[in-house]
């Protein structure tokens, strides 16, 4: 981990939805180390701001890729840089999602919103051995049609088992409509013997959690990637505090059994 | 991404019942084959049945006047398709409508409230899964309601990024 933010070049930018962008970044000098699955960078838009953005895709060299969805003035000047631009990174930073837990096992991966784009590489390395793992299910949730992120990808996970799910439909939409958690009851996994991963807004995570654990799922064996208000991603300034977690270090990627009491307490 | 062709076998609702309370309630199923764009039912009629969804996907729509139908949900394979014909008023309170070919388990709600009064250990096992069923649907409801996967807003956690 470098401590101060290296340079980055925007080489590539992919507009995901209306409000989000997929950056692929190359080192102008010096290249941070490796990122793992569920790990983030602090992108730091110059003269704007700096915020924390999950690792969407690993590989490639030193090339780094992230989705950022524009929802404040850092994101949103993240998300017009144009090839060519420049971004500010440190990182690698937090803990991973643990995919050697899962290994010959059943895996769920469920995701709602943006919280897809952390689920992405951990997807990636599943399918590049799918025999270390068992059966694969990746199942995700979406505002709207126009919001569900990399559908040019969707194919490669149907064949395991993929299904998508909206809460609003439109524009002839004929799909699943409903909150992400009803596409459990049509995954393949046996539930005593199966690895889930979840990201997504809090209360959606809670909710799976939940059904996850009432159909046999053990909470040890569920992992959550937990959002707090970053700023260091060091440890140090305390922001990102939940109970006896800081979750720059000791997160974003927690167990269940160890994120949920912290999660039903109300005011940490 | 389609929905797999298969799906969960039995569903939550069969699955609460004992072996015996199971091979009560499956006397009187009657096995239901409809192509894709069926309506199976519409909102105000009578709710004399049910049906346990054993394949296929079924949009549950509400009528708005000026703006067509609206989905508000879909279920599929292993999911209960009707509850209102458990209590008053018995009238379906949304419409259903096969999206995909559909294959189910469909119950005469008269016969089986005969059933549940005959057998009142399978009548308070039928109903406490059907409840289950309701529950689920509320609080998914319920959270739908928050918009979770919109922008951050008043119910957010702190700032924008």
């Amino acid at each position: 981990m470098t401590p101060a933010p290296l340079s980055y070049r925007v080489v590539d930018r992919r507009d995901e939805t209306h409000d989000t962008v997929t950056l692929v970044l190359e080192p102008g000098g010096d290249a941070l180390d490796p990122f793992a699955p569920g790990q983030f960078a602090m992108l730091y838009a110059f003269g704007v701001g700096e915020i924390p953005v999950s690792v969407s895709r690993l590989g490639d060299g030193h090339r780094l890729t992230h989705t950022v969805r524009a929802v404040g003035a850092v994101s949103r000047a993240l998300c017009g840089l144009r090839t060519g631009g420049w971004v500010g990174v440190r990182g690698p930073f937090g803990t991973t999602w643990d995919a050697a837990a899962a290994h010959g096992s059943d895996l769920l991966v469920i995701a709602g919103g943006i919280g897809l784009a952390p689920l992405r590489p951990l997807v990636d390395t599943v399918l590049a051995k799918p025999h270390a793992f068992g059966r694969l299910n990746v199942l995700a949730g979406a505002r709207t049609p126009s919001d569900l992120l990399y559908t040019d990808e969707f194919p490669a996970w149907e064949k395991p088992f993929g299904a998508v799910t909206v809460d609003r439909p439109s524009g002839g939409w004929t799909g699943r409509v409903g909150v992400v958690t009803t596409l459990l009851h049509e995954a393949r996994f046996t539930p005593s013997d199966t690895v889930a991963f979840v990201c997504g807004p809090e209360v959606m995570m809670r909710a799976t959690a939940r059904a996850l654990i009432h159909q046999g799922v053990r909470p040890d064996r569920i992992q959550v990637s937990l959002e707090r208000n970053m700023r260091c991603a060091t440890g140090h300034c305390g922001h990102c505090q939940l109970g006896p977690l800081l979750l720059c270090r000791d997160g974003p990627v927690v167990g269940y059994d160890q994120a949920e009491p912290l999660l039903t307490v109300r005011e940490l | 991404m389609t929905p797999h062709p298969g799906g969960a076998p039995g569903g939550s609702v069969l699955a609460a019942l004992t072996a015996e309370q199971h091979g009560k309630l499956m006397t009187l199923a009657r096995d239901v084959a409809l192509p894709a764009g069926t309506r199976i039912f519409e909102e105000g009629e009578k709710a004399d049945r049910f049906w346990i969804i054993r394949s296929g996907t079924v949009a549950l729509d509400i009528h708005m006047p000026g703006r067509g139908r609206a989905v508000v949900e879909t279920i599929g394979a292993g999911s209960l398709l009707g509850w209102s014909w458990l209590c008053p008023p018995r009238q379906w309170h949304l419409a259903a409508e096969t999206r995909e070919p559909f294959r189910a388990w469909e119950f005469d709600a008269v016969a089986v409230h005969d059933l549940c009064a005959e057998d009142t250990a399978l009548g308070l096992s039928l109903v406490t899964a059907v409840a289950e069923t309701i529950g689920e649907r509320l609080r998914a409801t319920r959270t739908r309601l928050l918009d979770l996967y919109g922008p951050p807003g008043p119910q957010g956690s702190g700032a924008a990024p």
